[in-house]
């Protein structure tokens, strides 16, 4: 009897805990004030989908049909890599830029590259930047008095930026210390990785055509001892270059390697973004646009939450008013149950959308019919003149095989849905397939232990009555 | 217990309401989504600006001034609908950034200021996919539940045997998402991705129900109550029954907040899911365990 009500009241300070951690993590909860905490828990907020917090969202389908089979995979990673440098100039928070791999099963497969932008409704503007064909270019060091003064001013700004005075940022800086030469990807016929016979270091290969292997000798002749910098998308905000190899000698049969201190995947992510600006794959072809503004996310995000809140009050009005004390226990283990899924949304980044947010709602329900099979069960076993203790025990025994099964239904769809699905699906599959199996835990386990704590027991009338549920009296 | 004796009656109700549901479905037709036809929908919304934002002025470009900036930018055949006050819908084909960027010059007029809430172009090929998709889904719900159904119950074989049980679950499944959908084109309701979701989670639910019952047919039998198999499975429904309903009404209860409270998008979500859990409710009941009833007799003779 005491371990239960110890079990009882671990599983009531947990829950208590898991509730003030939600609090704790949601700023407009406590409107604006500091609670302790807070930093901790605001590391794991919501993730929210592009519905509900607009955006906007863009399916482009590649044309691979010139890549090698074997290379199609490589190609589309060099591909994402492009286009989320791009992304990253947006300065989006959390962008998504992901490879789907569609059909198989329902024709050819087709490689797609999704694209979402949290908070950007500017769709020409990304359209266009995404689209665009990667450009590479080879730069050279620019004079020595000039590179003299691009540090100069660089210094200048940084001791301003501390000085916290306004930034005035001349021309120099702005053209930087690379001048533009003739030498560009559509000069580059592949980048390899190759790793070095004796070191077994990566190594990074790269072979110019024929008028490239001329404008390359040209260029590595007049710069020997100085740096050559590679650039991909620097119109497009990329200020960084994505190598800047010094050149050691003259090379004149258009055959170069890049050696330096990197690991075999920095070198396999250069050679895809030398190899993209070669463009690997043919074109990319917008399939769908979504756009969402964020005004409207937000309406339907607070919708969503209110449906929320007043379905649980419903239901909890309806637990107690019908089932009485068993009633009130369920409605206490249906608020672990909310705080426990919310918890879990947080953790694992699941991204929640407006299907999203209706299949966690639809668990609602699924977790009080575990609830209600128990009780009118239990109610059962009392009328057949059982204790209530036995009776609950009773009850909950057999009114196991019924949720087991029938969750076990629920969970098939919600996994093919999940596997099947489009991300759309895949939001509500997720929240109800997580919401369901979690239901079936907290019933089970927080209902019961909860229930055996009560300080109840016998055949007392008042106890039957506390008991007893709708219009139904127990004798 | 009557829903069993009269069970005929209840038979015939369920046979009359798929035969309108057919009846809709074939001469109202589905009304595809783009996520599944392929096609545009922009969502605007306009203010009066300047000397027109008199109050009592009117809110938006009115429909005819709409429709013939549309035709004559060659946006043919686009639907137009007005949304809440200041808000306009236009459907048309699927567009490229630059037909978008067309579209929304033709729809903005002096007068109005205009701000795009909503864009989704959804290409043909994505279209037929997700049709594809939600068929195989369809059909792979209903293979899972029949076959996790035979086994659940393989170990009772008096008097039917398990996979009746099964092919049972399934009529009633199909049932539960006939019906609905009926009613819903019926409406004229938009059928898209959500709508397929709304099925296959009425599938599960449905099932979910009617094995809630079986699992007490199957109790009773081995119990051996009665040996009367009609009298079994009357005396299994007496008592689910109060659970049937009290869940139902539950999640009714909350499907009734999302669609007052809820997001718009998920409104026909929430409605077709709500007429779905009545239909199944009310199949788990006194159709499932009547058709368990017919198939024993059956049997018998």
């Amino acid at each position: 009897m005491w371990k239960t009500r110890i079990w009882a009241l671990l599983l009531l300070i947990i829950g208590a805990g898991i509730g003030y951690f939600i609090y704790a993590s949601e700023p407009k909860l406590h409107e604006g004030k500091t609670v302790n905490g807070q930093a901790f828990a605001e590391k794991f907020p919501f993730r929210l989908g592009l519905d509900l917090s607009g955006g906007v969202q863009l399916v482009y389908q590649a044309d691979v049909t010139s890549v090698k089979p074997g290379e199609v995979k490589n190609a589309m990673d060099s591909l994402r890599d492009v286009i989320e440098r791009r992304v990253n100039t947006f300065g989006v928070s959390e962008p998504i830029v992901q490879i789907e791999e569609k059909g198989g099963i329902t024709g050819p497969v087709e490689e797609r590259l999704l694209v979402e932008l949290p908070g950007i409704t500017d769709v020409k503007n990304a359209v266009a930047m995404i689209g665009q064909t990667p450009k590479l270019e080879f730069m050279t060091e620019r004079s020595k008095a000039e590179i003299d003064a691009y540090n100069k001013a660089i210094e200048k700004l940084q001791a301003d930026q501390e000085a916290g005075k306004p930034l005035n940022v001349p021309a120099v800086v702005l053209s930087g210390p690379y001048q533009p030469t003739e030498l560009n990807g559509r000069f580059l016929e592949r980048a390899v990785l190759e790793f070095d016979q004796t070191t077994r270091e990566p190594i990074v290969s790269i072979v110019f055509n024929k008028q490239g292997s001329d404008l390359f000798a040209e260029l590595t002749k007049a710069n020997v001892g100085r740096t050559i910098a590679i650039y991909l998308d620097r119109e497009m905000g990329n200020s960084e270059p994505i190598s800047a190899p010094v050149v050691r000698e003259a090379i004149l049969g258009g055959k170069a390697q890049i050696t330096g201190k990197f690991t075999a995947i920095e070198a396999k992510t250069l050679v895809g973004r030398l190899n993209s600006g070669a463009l690997p794959v043919d074109k990319l072809e917008l399939l769908s646009t979504q756009t969402i503004s964020a005004p409207l996310g937000a309406q339907a995000l607070t919708a969503g939450i209110w449906a929320g809140v007043w379905g649980l009050v419903i239901v909890a009005v309806f637990l107690v008013l019908w089932y009485r004390l068993p009633g009130l226990v369920s409605v206490v283990a249906l608020a672990i149950y909310v705080v426990m899924m919310l918890t879990l949304f947080k953790f694992f980044g699941v991204t929640l959308t407006a299907a999203g947010i209706a299949g966690f709602i639809l668990s609602i329900g699924m977790a009080v019919d575990a609830n209600i099979l128990i009780f009118e069960r239990t109610k059962e076993e009392l009328r057949k003149g059982h204790g209530v203790h036995e009776a609950i025990r009773e009850g909950f025994a057999r009114a196991w095989t019924s949720i087991r099964d029938s969750n076990i239904s629920s969970i098939i769809t919600a996994v093919i849905l999940f596997w099947f699905g489009t991300s759309l699906i895949k939001g509500f599959a997720l929240t109800f397939g997580i919401g369901v199996i979690v239901s079936m835990l907290t019933a089970i386990s927080i209902s019961r232990t909860l229930l055996f704590a009560l300080p109840f027991s016998g055949h007392g009338s008042f106890v039957r009555a506390l008991f007893g549920s709708g219009f139904i009296k127990l004798k | 217990m009557f829903i069993v004796t009269y069970r005929k009656i209840f038979f015939t109700i369920s046979i009359i309401a798929i035969a309108i549901s057919f009846y809709a479905m074939a001469t109202k037709g589905f009304n595809a989504g783009i996520d599944f036809k392929g096609g545009s929908i922009i969502e605007v919304s306009y203010l009066p600006v300047g000397a027109s934002a008199q109050v009592g002025d009117k809110q938006r470009p009115d429909i005819e001034t709409l429709t013939k900036a549309l035709n004559e930018t060659g946006f043919e055949g686009s639907r137009i609908q007005m949304a809440g006050e200041n808000d306009v819908i236009v459907k048309t084909r699927a567009l490229s950034e630059e037909d978008r960027q067309k579209l929304t010059s033709t729809i903005a007029f002096s007068g109005f200021t205009m701000e795009e809430k909503k864009f989704s172009s959804i290409g043909p090929t994505i279209g037929a996919e997700l049709r594809t998709k939600a068929w195989y889904a369809i059909a792979l719900v209903i293979l899972g539940i029949v076959l996790f159904i035979a086994y659940a119950f393989r170990h009772v074989s008096e008097p039917i045997p398990s996979w009746k049980y099964g092919m049972i679950t399934t009529a009633t499944l199909l049932h539960d998402i006939i019906v609905p959908a009926g009613v819903f084109v019926w409406l004229g309701k938009e059928v898209d991705s959500l709508f397929v979701i709304a099925l296959l989670a009425i599938m599960g639910l449905s099932v979910h129900d009617t094995i809630v019952v079986f699992d007490r047919i199957r109790e009773n039998l081995k119990l051996k109550i009665s040996n009367d198999f009609a009298t079994t499975v009357g005396t299994s429904l007496r008592q689910t029954f109060t659970r049937s309903i009290n869940t139902s009404v539950t999640t009714m209860l909350v499907l009734g907040t999302l669609y007052f409270f809820g997001p718009t998008s998920t409104k026909d979500f929430s409605l077709i899911l709500w007429l779905g859990i009545a239909v199944g409710t009310y199949s788990s009941v006194f159709i499932a365990s009547p058709l368990l009833v017919l198939m024993e007799k059956r049997q018998a003779r």
